[in-house]
């Protein structure tokens, strides 16, 4: 064999691994979503999609409780938000959380052993009532977003104490210190976007910063004053990126294939994903952020900020958060504010903690 | 020698190294001591050499390599001088240019300020690399076609990283050096102004890229295909060009009815190749400039052709009084 055809023989076996681990290998399903030959479609991949299934069945719910007796106020110290449940119910929902949140570390991951159920000593105590408060708020108050299926504890948990999809805040690999090699949020593997070299923290720039305005595109045809820059398109796109895997959809499940702008030509899900944006905000606004003081240290990001939520934190890519089986069913009590008058709506006073 | 000289063939034959046409005698005439590489006359000449810099060349590798070293160590630099992370990662660093809010100031040496300086050598070596091919050509008594293609490209660079910008009157507009980063730039170029592909000057440019290949695919095809009556072998077709140009040519006309000649062939190719960075500038040239959002302006023009609802209407949630 000559020299040559050795040395070619290993660069199409290099380039040939290297394809090898690159591809995801055909047959592909194709969806059409929209008028023929415009590339409205959805492309799954059916081994991806059985193990996604498998991962996303619901839990075994739990048997159905007598409610009648006395409520949870009335039997325990310290219920600021379920108190107006009947008893019953109540132990229900809190195995039900257990099993949800904790499966492994059971009721002591919220409930300090050897104290009264009442004491707020843990802060993960603290943040589960808080968490509560903020899956009602979903589940009545953002409908545009959630539906009727709604979110549970579990949506987002999957039997972790943590969910797997969190974000901190992120400013970037570090750089030399000096006078070169600013990266200007961007430019290196970005887990956000896919591992575009787009910027690495859209999730700071859009869901803590309802300012920074998401539309990038002109409405007019020639210039009337979009000053908008190609580095903050950037910065959209990253953002889209995110939201494009967080469902495991393409583009087009929420946009037109020619005119990304265009309510008028957009798929009807583009205006759930609106809603989306806005409810993510809201649940890093008034739950996710103010709970920051509440965290141990080992809870915080690299910069010290509390776990928020994105678009994965729910959805773990799937269009529909568990293929949009509804859990509020079985647990209807998750599917309504308080009563008046029987629990705290008040976000909670980082004061309050005592132990961290 | 019974096997025909071609490019699929295993023989090298040379005699001693050709220095080339007499010229005028001049400093730096001629550098590098011809020799004969046996791997390169599988691609091509086996002779290497000699080869001609002079002021012009050095002048242009020195800024070559300036500008190399600023976007190099601005990387390396922004992994934090790891050489394994360097590597690893190459294809996603880049020299960033400075954020919009400098407009066309001078911007700190490390928020932008690398990326002039970087660009502004990268553009003096390409634009002395050009003057080399102008004045060599001019030397050996050639037209300057190959200056002129050349500046072409020149065309389309700085459009895309001077002249724009400033008519924008930001940096920031202009293209990030970077593997992917300059890809990102691209996508992201394309979404801000409402998708160039309604940009008739893209269209235009893109025609002139996929012709160029198709053109390519012609003429050299139809070349090596009378390879065996000689088409290539320049010297002898000046004595006796045989059947080879007859035979191509009425190959030509006989599939599609016309055909290029000789000479034509090669302005076809020098036209499309051209025309494609020159169509391509017009284009990035007049946008965001003076027209914002080309999908828009193709439906002002009857050009964006309107396709049946598939879904009920959705409306904008903004304009029905939520926040943005």
């Amino acid at each position: 064999m000559s020299m040559t055809i050795r040395i070619l023989l290993v660069i199409v076996a290099i380039a040939g691994i290297g394809l090898l681990f690159t591809f995801e290998r055909p047959p592909v399903d194709v969806v059409q979503s929209g008028y023929r030959g415009v590339a409205m479609e959805q492309v799954y991949n059916p081994r991806t999609v059985a193990a996604q299934v498998d991962r996303n069945q619901l839990p075994p719910v739990l048997e159905p409780v007598d409610q009648s007796g006395p409520t949870a106020a009335e039997v325990y110290q310290n219920v600021q938000v379920l108190g107006d449940l009947p008893e019953t119910q109540f132990l229900r929902l809190m195995t039900a959380i257990t099993e949800w949140v904790s499966p492994e570390q059971g009721c002591a991951y919220c409930h300090a052993e050897g104290e009264d159920f009442s004491s707020d000593s843990l802060y993960t105590k603290i943040v589960s009532r808080r968490m509560l408060q903020m899956t009602r708020t979903i589940n009545v108050d953002w409908e545009a977003h959630v539906g009727q299926v709604g979110v549970t504890c579990y949506t987002c948990h999957r039997g972790q104490p943590v969910p797997a999809e969190i974000w901190f805040a992120n400013p970037g690999q570090r750089t030399a210190s000096g006078m070169a090699g600013w990266h200007n949020g961007q430019n290196q593997p970005a887990e956000a976007a896919n591992l575009s070299s787009l910027p690495v923290d859209p999730y700071s720039a859009y869901f803590l910063n309802a300012d920074n305005s998401i539309r990038v595109i002109g409405n007019t045809a020639l210039p009337t004053g979009n000053t908008t820059s190609i580095q903050q398109t950037e910065y959209t796109y990253s953002l889209m990126a995110h939201m494009s895997e967080s469902l495991g959809v393409n583009c087009t499940f929420c946009h037109n294939s020619r005119a990304f702008a265009s309510w008028e030509q957009s798929p009807p899900q583009r205006v759930t994903a609106w809603h989306g944006i806005q409810m993510v905000r809201q649940l890093n606004a008034d739950y996710l952020v103010p709970l920051q003081p509440t965290y141990p240290d080992f809870r915080l990001g690299p910069l010290g900020d509390a776990p928020k939520a994105n678009c994965a934190t729910c959805h773990q890519g799937i269009f529909k958060p568990l293929y949009g089986q509804g859990m509020l069913e079985t647990y209807p009590e998750l599917d309504r504010k308080a009563a008046p008058g029987s629990a705290s709506a008040a976000p909670v006073d980082a004061s309050a903690v005592v132990a961290k | 020698m019974a096997e025909y000289q071609n490019i699929f063939n295993q023989v090298q034959i040379h005699g001693p190294a050709y220095e080339g046409v007499p010229l005028e005698a001049g400093p730096w005439v001629r550098q590098l001591k011809p020799r004969f590489v046996y791997l390169l006359g599988k691609f091509g000449d086996a002779q290497v050499g000699p080869v001609y810099i002079g002021w012009f060349g050095w002048a242009s590798i020195l800024c070559g390599i300036i500008a190399i070293e600023i976007i190099g160590l601005n990387m390396w630099a922004s992994v934090n001088w790891d050489p394994i992370e360097f590597i690893r990662q190459l294809p996603w660093l880049a020299l960033e240019p400075p954020p919009p809010q400098y407009g066309l100031e001078i911007p700190p040496l490390n928020e932008g300020g690398w990326w002039l300086m970087a660009g502004f050598f990268l553009t003096l070596s390409i634009l002395l690399w050009w003057v080399r091919t102008y004045r060599r050509a001019r030397m050996l008594g050639m037209g300057t076609h190959v200056a002129w293609a050349f500046a072409a490209a020149i065309w389309l660079y700085l459009v895309l990283g001077f002249i724009r910008p400033i008519l924008m009157g930001s940096w920031a507009e202009a293209v990030p050096f970077g593997i992917f980063p300059h890809l990102d730039w691209t996508a992201a170029f394309s979404i801000r102004y409402g998708n160039l592909f309604y940009n008739p000057f893209h269209a235009l440019s893109i025609v002139f890229l996929y012709g160029s290949t198709l053109l390519f695919a012609m003429h050299g095809a139809t070349v090596l295909a009378t390879a065996k009556f000689g088409a290539e072998r320049e010297v002898e077709q000046i004595i006796d060009r045989g059947t080879a140009f007859e035979r191509g040519g009425l190959f030509w006309r006989w599939t599609m009815g016309f055909n290029a000649t000789a000479e034509s062939i090669h302005r076809w190719a020098w036209w499309f190749a051209v025309l494609c960075p020159l169509a391509g500038g017009i284009g990035i040239l007049l946008t965001g400039t003076v027209v914002d959002n080309w999908y828009l302006w193709a439906v002002k023009h009857g050009v964006a052709p309107a396709y049946p609802a598939v879904y009920a209407p959705v409306t904008d949630p903004t304009l029905l009084g939520g926040p943005q």
